[in-house]
């Protein structure tokens, strides 16, 4: 059955712990290439057929159920 | 006075909340979360702990349980609402109150006596205190910090929606120092530290009196109690 992936990450103006806390982690390891990690989510949304409108109901539940508009992002919402 | 606690899978502070409204003077009433019914109660508390497993975000889950149709109907039509740590993440997550908590900015779990001091004495919780008020309950949060955008913040800055702030420690990055907020019209008031654990002598926070002393906490439960008898008098 076809899959939607819906992405969701942390506002960028907002600090991420989690992905701050893994960025130290990775200091300490001595990686100094990378400057930052952020931490997002990944749903994949198994549905019976994908048709525009299957595609913006789950939109809606993105923006409704999978994120709290207040602090993350719907970064992508995709059939796969 | 009928004072409903809603349980939740995963919630551990129900009894607790249970036994600050009997001591207040209350009547507590379990509610619970997969029901419809409030049980005729006139006020309801949503308590701590981990609703569903904190799975997705803290208390996005529990905020489409049910019960919280009938919560959010009833939190409209002015029916005092108090939620505590989880039951704050629950009352944002249902749009009852404005901004989100997000983890604490340092990455821990945090478990301290937390000293605030009481903004705003006009809400059905709080109106037994004195304004600027300074009071000490438990904290105990992982994801305690809250955040709003900028023009959030200024207005319940500027109607004077911010019912608690944290003193001397911000022990969770919060935004200007917010421990709790109230709705607009002062029926809702969430905050993340736990008024419920600091209800009794001998099992509350450490005082200059005594250890274990401390009861600010029963003042939440006594003002939603005396200002229903005063609305209904």
């Amino acid at each position: 059955m076809p899959t939607i992936v819906v992405e969701v990450m942390p506002k960028a103006v907002l600090l991420d712990p989690q992905g701050k806390a893994v960025t130290g982690a990775l200091h300490r390891l001595g990686k100094s290439n990378i400057s930052e990690v952020r931490i997002g989510k990944r749903f994949e949304v198994t549905v019976v057929e994908v048709t525009p409108e299957v595609l913006a109901e789950v939109q809606a539940l993105a923006e409704d159920i999978f994120s709290n508009q207040v602090i993350e992002d719907v970064v992508s919402v995709t059939a796969v | 006075m009928r004072i409903g606690v809603v349980t939740f899978p995963g919630s551990l502070d129900d009894r607790d909340a249970q036994r600050a409204v009997r001591l207040a003077g209350g009547e507590a009433v379990a509610l619970w979360h997969g029901d419809h019914s409030l049980d005729g109660v006139d006020a309801i508390v949503l308590p701590g702990g981990f609703s569903y497993g904190d799975y997705l975000r803290c208390g996005a889950i529990a905020a489409h349980s049910p019960i919280m149709s009938e919560i959010i109907d009833a939190a409209n039509g002015g029916m005092p609402v108090l939620g505590i740590c989880n039951g704050f993440q629950i009352l944002v997550e249902a749009h009852l109150l404005p901004g989100g908590l997000i983890r604490n900015d340092h990455g821990d779990f945090i478990c301290r006596d937390q000293k605030l001091r009481v903004e705003n004495t006009d809400t059905a919780w709080t109106s037994g205190f004195q304004t600027g008020q300074e009071i000490t309950i438990p904290l105990k949060n992982g994801e305690g910090g809250f955040i709003a955008d900028q023009e959030t913040i200024n207005r319940l800055e500027g109607e004077g929606q911010v019912a608690f702030r944290y003193l001397e420690v911000n022990p969770n990055g919060s935004a200007n120092d917010i421990a709790g907020i109230s709705s607009a019209r002062g029926n809702v008031v969430g905050l993340m530290p736990h008024p419920e654990h600091a209800v009794e002598e001998g099992f509350g926070p450490d005082t200059r009196a005594a250890m274990r002393s401390g009861t600010d906490g029963i003042t939440f439960f006594t003002s939603v109690i005396q200002s229903s008898l005063l609305a209904r008098a």
